[in-house]
């Protein structure tokens, strides 16, 4: 740590040293505060904070001269907002990193974000909605000695909220372009890739002798022919039990995943097809911590990202323990002046997922990561985790009418998926419908309503705790290219509860003005789970003021 | 310790703004093509005419309500202005894949790169997307603006001609 202080020491003066020369460099950065209050409601459930107010914000600085770059991050949580884990607590300087590249080599000293192939073994990221930020410390290289060929290496920790977690972690990929490689012009375009990763963790198991350094690899294929482009990676974990005395509790079985992807696009028709298959695959930063700041690995979820909110009132996560999952997309066009085109054409997106259990001699996989334990590599006819096939509408009337429609129907089992007792609620089944229609007023003016409605069904002995059905209004406002005003409301009006059929009204108004955003807005919050990707995070009910400020320079 | 260091930042930063603030140039980061090349974004050119880079992701609904609307115009403004649309999609791996079918079954003519990890949306401090930049014929950007509401596009375009030769 002193050492790197030095280091930033050192280089400021260097900064400064060159400000006579006319070539300065420049400073950039930007910075975000998002401020709520916390009031009780006992409706809801939501609880005031015994600080009133809550506040994260942070600054990033990055200062650029040619092929050098440093920066610096600065987080305030004071205290943190009610869902992010209150281990984030305070101020600091919590992200400081140097990098320069020259003749192809790339060094980066300090902080980093690092991700190898699609995520499978390694990915450190930020997601600041989700309150993720596993960024490395460390040093990394990255290498590109000819063309077509691209090397990397890096040694770090990962950070944990304000600190960082036991492992060290030292990776290294190659990829290979086989065409810039070779100098083929080919139709046929192949690039190749391998990656590894290693964590190492001191043993202080007086019993069991776990490994004390637990690798990770991958290697990654992408075909291009025409049109036509096929990804696939496959991975392997080594065994990684947690620091256990007892053997029955200890999980011996190695980790294994690959995912498969196929897109075929071209003008006005795309299609994409995906089938991933997950075992075991944990990863973390310290094999006896638990929760999201310790995970290491990323496996894409094979859903989709939906932006309605009532379509994403039950997201799915990966389950990193097993899951086999298949996913399709098909987006058309249909356009202007054919039949179902019209005036000015008509766009369609179909999407389908399904993740079920892995089958093998136990039965479901999470619960049996025995070392002897083989599951078969492919079967959809064990329990389902989740379903959703949705079909969206996209097309204009007029100049003036713009329309989105929305069908969906989905399958959430809600037991496995948030540790429920088995059949508590099993699955919830729920078909969603959505019709969002803007209509332009006047030069700048523009209001748009959103409709939702959301009705489901669920296991008959889950009917008292189930929240059944809802609906959904938005009316916003906006004139561009400065102001915005919405008003929505969630009400859960097919509760079995009668005292929870809840009206959930919210008010924003935003103000922008070019890379400044200002936003205020006061309501309730439903408490729910929010996911990006395969992570997610439990939000909890609240009902208060909220603020949030953005801007970049 | 740690106060020391964001003071001579802070001592930089002050140092510069006085004497160079007003150019900002594209840092040097890695994006990648729709076919899985590596490509440096300073390589990025349109003949010394105005480029747009606009921040998006196949999940985000008024990212593709900016792209879709000015689709529809677009080649218009590149008669009058000679402009060049960049998207920077920043769809990470769980979505990646289909950001080439979205792009093709929507018709766009855009150049449009993948950021999977957020290196260069964090290079040039994008919080959230849509966020749209306008660099002039040095690339020097000249300005941006962050979200997206039905006739954004109509501002966009009167600080194009501004700059547009």
């Amino acid at each position: 740590m002193k050492k790197l202080i030095s280091l930033f020491i050192i280089s400021s003066t260097f900064f400064l040293g060159f400000s006579q020369e006319s070539n300065l460099g420049e400073i950039h950065g930007d910075f975000n505060l998002n401020l709520q209050s916390y009031q009780d409601d006992e409706l809801i459930g939501a609880q005031a904070a015994d600080e009133i107010i809550l506040n994260n914000a942070y600054l990033n600085l990055n200062y650029i001269k040619g092929n050098f770059e440093t920066g610096l991050r600065y987080e305030s949580y004071l205290n943190a907002l009610a869902d992010y884990d209150p281990e984030f607590k305070g101020n600091g300087l919590v992200y400081r990193y140097a990098t320069y590249s020259i003749d192809g080599l790339e060094v980066t000293a300090g902080n980093y974000y690092e991700q190898l192939g699609s995520g499978l073994i390694f990915r450190s990221y930020e997601e600041k909605g989700l309150g993720i930020d596993n960024a490395m410390d460390g040093v990394r290289l990255k290498y590109n000695p000819l063309k077509g060929i691209y090397l990397k290496s890096f040694i770090g920790k990962s950070r944990t909220h304000f600190s960082y977690a036991d492992g060290i972690f030292r990776g290294a990929d190659g990829e290979l372009n086989i065409n810039d490689l070779l100098n083929l012009q080919s139709k046929t375009k192949a690039i190749i890739g391998g990656s590894f990763i290693s964590r190492y963790q001191k043993r202080e198991n007086l019993i069991f002798k776990i490994p004390q350094n637990v690798s990770a690899y991958a290697s990654r294929l992408n075909i291009i022919y025409g049109n036509w482009n096929y990804y696939s990676e496959f991975a392997y974990k080594i065994n990684d039990p947690a620091n256990l005395l007892t053997k029955s509790k200890m999980n011996y079985a190695s980790g294994n995943a690959f995912t498969n992807t196929i897109t075929f696009s071209k003008k006005r028709f795309g299609f994409s097809a995906e089938l991933h298959r997950v075992d075991n695959m944990n990863f973390k930063s310290d094999r006896d911590k638990d929760g999201k700041a310790y995970i290491i690995n990323y496996i894409p979820t094979l859903s989709k990202p939906h932006a309605y909110s009532l379509l994403a009132l039950y997201p799915y996560a990966t389950q990193f323990d097993g899951e086999v999952g298949v996913q399709a997309d098909i987006y058309l066009k249909f356009p202007k002046g054919s039949l179902l085109g019209g005036k000015y054409g008509m766009k369609l997106d179909l999407n389908y997922s399904r993740m079920n259990a892995l089958s093998g001699n136990y039965g479901q996989s999470f619960l049996n990561d025995e070392e002897n334990y083989t599951p078969m590599l492919l079967c959809f006819a064990q329990e389902r985790y989740f379903q959703d096939i949705n079909l969206e509408i996209n097309k204009k009337i007029n100049k003036k009418v713009k329309t989105n429609f929305i069908i969906a129907n989905q399958a959430y089992n809600k037991d496995i998926l948030e540790g429920k007792a088995t059949g508590d609620y099993g699955v919830i089944s729920s078909t969603i419908l959505v019709a969002d229609i803007s209509y332009k007023i006047k030069k700048g003016h523009s209001v748009r309503i959103e409709l939702q409605r959301l009705g489901s069904t669920q296991l008959e002995s889950a009917k008292k705790l189930a929240e059944g059905d809802w609906s959904m209004g938005l009316l916003e406002y906006t004139i561009s290219p400065h102001w915005f005003f919405v008003v929505q409301d969630m009400y859960n009006w097919g509760n079995e509860d009668v005292s929870k059929q809840l009206h959930y009204v919210n008010l924003n108004a935003g103000f922008i003005k070019g890379a400044n955003r200002f936003e205020i807005g006061y309501g309730k919050k439903r408490a729910g789970i929010f996911c990006v990707g395969g992570v997610c995070k439990t939000v909890p009910s609240s009902n208060g003021f909220n603020l949030s400020v953005s801007s970049s320079f | 310790m740690n106060k020391k260091i964001l003071f001579s930042f802070l001592a930089i930063a002050l140092f510069t703004t006085v004497n160079f603030a007003q150019t900002r140039s594209l840092p040097n980061k890695e994006v990648k093509t729709l076919d899985g090349n590596n490509f440096n974004i300073r390589s990025l050119s349109n003949n010394g005419n105005p480029i747009v880079i606009s921040f998006w992701a196949t999940w985000c609904k008024p990212c593709k309500k900016e792209l879709n609307n000015i689709a529809e115009v677009y080649e218009d403004w590149q008669d009058e202005t000679g402009v060049k649309l960049v998207a920077i999609s920043i769809d990470d791996t769980r979505s990646m894949s289909k950001v080439n079918p979205y792009v093709n079954s929507s018709d766009w003519d855009y150049e449009v790169y993948l950021d999977p990890n957020s290196d260069f949306k964090r290079a040039m401090g994008v919080s959230t997307v849509p966020h749209t930049f306008l660099l002039n014929g040095k690339n020097e950007i000249v300005w941006q603006h962050k979200g997206y509401v039905d006739g954004d596009e109509d501002e966009l375009l009167e600080q194009i001609k501004k700059i547009a030769k």
